[in-house]
Parts: structure tokens; sequence; C-alpha cells
């Protein structure tokens, strides 16, 4: 029997299951979501959980805050059981160094532009805001009360069970072997467990997107990065906002659980789909935390782990149709950034799908960018 | 004993109970119920529950173990949990 679908989903990460959810609430169709193992495997589930409106560039900006009300939404939306743990204590950004100063400053006036209520603060207001951080040599720091926290699993599944009970069939276990194309129009997927036919496929496997895409003669200059990250045990509330620092390059916030999740840059970070953890990285984050948060060096590491970050050549985002191939779409190389942007890029994308106007011009994060040389590089992150 | 006083995860207080409603969800990989109810995530890091756990899927689903979804071993350092100060100690210690 041949088996036919209005759209196919290839991934279930966070990009995955938020277009599936807005596909299907605009009842889009019959849609079938292929994940190879369960959904979240991927970066998603190695993501640190931050989310941020925060950006330098007004796409991410715009991306951001929306996503952000859709967090806050989410819980009633959803109606997941036990709720995506979402904790807003914002996000502080502390700055070193001048040139560091004059960015967060351009930054802060673009949010602000945008409805983003992001502020300069001082050290003195800093230290008030988290009394036991170390803010030596701290010359200013921005700071967004909406930021925060939002469980990657749990937003996942909560996406997952929403879509199912909306009518999207959810394969899990179930890999695409290879997309299938009538030289200039998408004709379906091919898995172990036999072929789908469907007019529209959007890829969202994440950095696996390369390799599908490259088999069918489109090259997509997206490529995995191992970032390291590791919890703590368990501590009474201490600390309110995550701490970022673009120039101390790390980032540490405490959970809703009570773990403190870390991450650091790694100058020396491999390419491709190395996940493992290293004895450097404990090191270098001990280091940098203890500095930082001198009440650490008594705190316990339960666990460390390593994920990919999805990087594009200008660390933004590839959302959109693929301009070779009718029927095929995107969303996908979210440089580190992804589950943050998951419930707008999920929307927009819909949108797009079923030929409605984006709400939010999405024109420019399109894959030609690379070809035409247009990139629009984000200046604010971890790296 | 009703399955609400059976513990499986010591770490982190799952119950039968609760695994039982996990597994109806639909959630029948290890993997899946680590991440939602944050059994294996705990100080133990799954030494205990993970084998408990893997026994419930195997009566839910009638899967053999070695056929039930299993990501393959990562390592996630250390071995059991320890504080950071000993963590910068043990650098000193190899730098000097
Ligand atoms: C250590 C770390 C910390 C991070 N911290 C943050 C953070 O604080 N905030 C934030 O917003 N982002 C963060 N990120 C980035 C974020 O995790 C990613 O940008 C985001 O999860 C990407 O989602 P995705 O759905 O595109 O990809 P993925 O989550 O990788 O999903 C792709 C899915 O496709 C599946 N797949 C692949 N190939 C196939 C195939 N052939 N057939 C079927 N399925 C397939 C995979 O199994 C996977 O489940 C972090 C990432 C890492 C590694």
């Amino acid at each position: 029997m041949k088996e036919t679908a209005d759209i196919v989903i290839v991934g279930g990460g966070c990009q995955g299951v938020s277009l599936a959810y807005h596909l299907t609430k605009k009842k889009a169709g019959k849609i079938i979501l292929l994940e190879k193992s369960y959904l979240g495997s991927g970066a998603t589930g190695a993501c640190a959980a931050g989310i941020r409106a925060q950006w330098g560039l007004p796409i991410n900006c715009k991306l951001a805050i929306k996503s952000l009300e859709k967090f806050e939404q989410m819980d009633e939306e959803l109606d997941f059981p036990g709720g995506i743990d979402l904790k807003q204590g914002g996000y502080l950004v502390l700055a070193y160094q001048e040139e560091e100063i004059v960015q967060l400053k351009k930054n802060v006036v673009l949010q602000n532009s945008l409805g983003i209520k992001s502020k300069i603060i001082s050290p003195g207001e800093v230290r008030s805001m988290v009394p036991y951080l170390n803010t030596e040599n701290l010359i200013e720091a921005t700071y967004h009360q909406r930021d925060g926290y939002a469980d990657p699993h749990k937003v996942v599944f909560a996406y997952g069970e929403a879509s199912v009970r909306l009518g999207v069939e959810i394969r899990k276990f179930t890999p695409v072997k290879r997309i299938i194309v009538d030289e200039v129009r998408v004709m379906g997927v091919e898995t172990d467990k036999g072929t789908i036919y469907a007019p529209i496929v959007a890829v969202t496997a994440g950095i696996y997107s390369t390799g599908l895409l490259s088999n069918i003669g489109i090259n997509i200059p997206l490529y995995g990065e191992r970032h390291e990250a590791l919890v703590t045990e368990p501590l009474e509330p201490m600390v309110k906002p995550m701490i970022i620092s673009f120039s101390l390059n790390l980032y540490c916030q405490q959970t809703p659980h009570g773990s403190f999740i870390m991450g650091c840059g790694d100058p020396h970070k491999p390419v491709g789909e190395d996940i493992s953890s290293t004895p450097q990285f404990l090191f270098t984050m001990t280091k940098k935390i203890t500095r930082l948060l001198p009440f650490m060096k008594k705190v316990r590491v339960v666990r460390q782990w390593g994920g990919s970050y999805d990087m594009t050549p200008d660390a933004t985002p590839i959302i959109g149709s693929v301009s070779e191939i009718k029927g095929l779409y995107l969303s996908t190389g979210f440089s580190g950034h992804g589950f943050m942007l998951s419930p707008m890029s999920g929307e927009l994308l819909s949108q797009l799908i079923i030929g409605e106007t984006p709400s939010v011009d999405i024109s420019g994060l399109n894959l030609e960018r690379f070809q035409i040389g247009e990139l629009i590089r984000e200046p604010s992150v971890v790296g | 004993m009703s399955d609400d006083d059976v513990i499986i995860c010591r770490c982190e207080d799952l119950t039968l109970k609760e695994l039982r409603e996990l597994l109806k969800r639909g959630y029948t990989s290890f993997d899946e119920i680590k991440r939602l109810s944050r059994a294996g995530m705990g100080p133990c890091q799954g030494k205990t529950c993970k084998q408990l756990i893997l026994n419930e899927i195997k009566n839910y689903t009638h899967l053999e173990i070695d056929k039930i979804p299993i990501r393959p071993t990562v390592v996630r350092p250390p071995a059991r949990p320890i504080i950071f100060k000993e963590i910068l100690e043990s650098e000193n210690e190899r730098n000097r």
C-alpha cells in the first residue's frame, strides 16, 4: 500500500515539534513527524534551558520576545501535566570591557525599540540582585526580567502531546534514510519501515539536516560544534537571574529544581558529531565559576555532558523554503539558541508552509543568503 | 504495599505509580522517563533505578530488555558527585 501525507516533518527536536503543533493548529492536513530516536534526543535534550530576549540582531530580538510570550502562555495553551517549569528570574549580562559595554548599550537601545524592557544596571544594583556574586572588575550589566528558564524536555513533550491530540502522527525510533525528489519538487521520504509520499517535507533534523540535504544536492553550511555543560546538586533558591558574560565566556543559572546549570566557551571545540565530556571543561568551568560565585567551592558537581551547537557561518538560523526544490522547507541552524526561539520559529514556518504571510518578516533567514553573501551576524553569543 | 509507596528512584522520589502513569502516556524508553521524571539524574546517576525502570518497561511493553530502545551509554562524569574545591585543588596539584 502506498502511504501518503500532506506534510512530513523530519526530526523531533524543539523545532520539529513546534512546527508540527503550529501546523496542526492551523488544520494543515495529515501531518507525520518522523524522529530517529525519541523526541528531544538531539541538541534539544543537551540544551542549557536558557531563554532570553536580549539579542543584538533585530530578527533575533523579534523571534525571542514573541517566543517569550509563548513560553509564558504555554502551560495554559498546551496543558502539559506538571507544566514546563518556566522561571523568569531574568538574564543578567555582565560586562568587563569597554567595547563590550558599547555593544551592550547598542543592544539595549535596539531591544527597547522592539518592546523588550531591558536596562543597564550598575555593579551596586547587581550586588543587591545577587549578593553572592563577586563583582570585582565589573563595569556594568544589562538585565531583562522576563528572560529565564524553561525545561526543554518538558517543552518538547508538551508540544508533542498537544500535536498528537490535534491529529499529528508522531513516529519515534523511525529514521529517515533519504528525502525523495523528482528533480525540482519533493516527493516524500524513505524510512527503514517504508516510503511516505508527501508534497511537503520540512527538515528539522538539527546538525543531521546537512547530510539529508547534501544527498539531494543541496548544500547547507550547517555543522556541529561541541559545547559542554554541567549541573550541580540542588540547593535552596539563592540566585534568581541567569548570569551570563560574553567576555568571561560563560553562563550559569539556578534551575527551579535548585541545581545550577553552567557552561563556558572552549577555544578548541571540535567540529562534527562529537558530544563527549572532557576534564578540560570541568577544570576551566571550575576556575571560572568559583571566582565568580565563591560559594560554589563547596557545591557538588553531579553530572557533565556535551552536545552539538547547530552552527551556521553567521550564527543565525535558516528558516524558509529551499528555492531549488518545491515543497522542501527548513528550520535549522540555530547556532546554540534554537530552544528559546522554537515557539516562534515553528509558528512562522507553519504560516509560510500554508501560504500565509509570516507575521514576522523572515525572508532574511533564507538559505540563499549564504550564496549571495548577505550574512547577518549575531554579535552577542557565548562561544 | 500500594504502588504509591514503592519508590523506584530514591534520589528523585519517583514512585511506581508515577512510573506506570508515564508508561501509559507513551513514554516507554528509559531516556524519555529519565528526562520527564528526573529518575537517574540524581546523586546516584541511575545506578539503582535504571534496572528497576527497564524491568517495568519490559512488563508494560512485553519487549525483551535488550529490545527496549536505550541510548548508547555516553560517559557523563564525574563518577560520583565531587565538590568544585576538590577539582580546583587537584588542578593546582597537577600544575605544580
Ligand atoms: C550544551 C548546549 C547548551 C545549549 N543551551 C541553549 C540555551 O540555553 N538556550 C537555547 O535556546 N538553546 C541552547 N542550545 C541550543 C539548542 O539546544 C539548539 O539550538 C536546539 O535544540 C536545536 O533544535 P533542533 O530541533 O533544530 O535540533 P535537535 O534538537 O538536534 O533535533 C533534531 C532531531 O532530528 C532527529 N533526526 C536527525 N536525523 C534524523 C533522521 N534522518 N530521521 C529522523 N530524525 C532525525 C534527531 O534525532 C533530533 O531529535 C544549547 C545547545 C547545547 C549543545
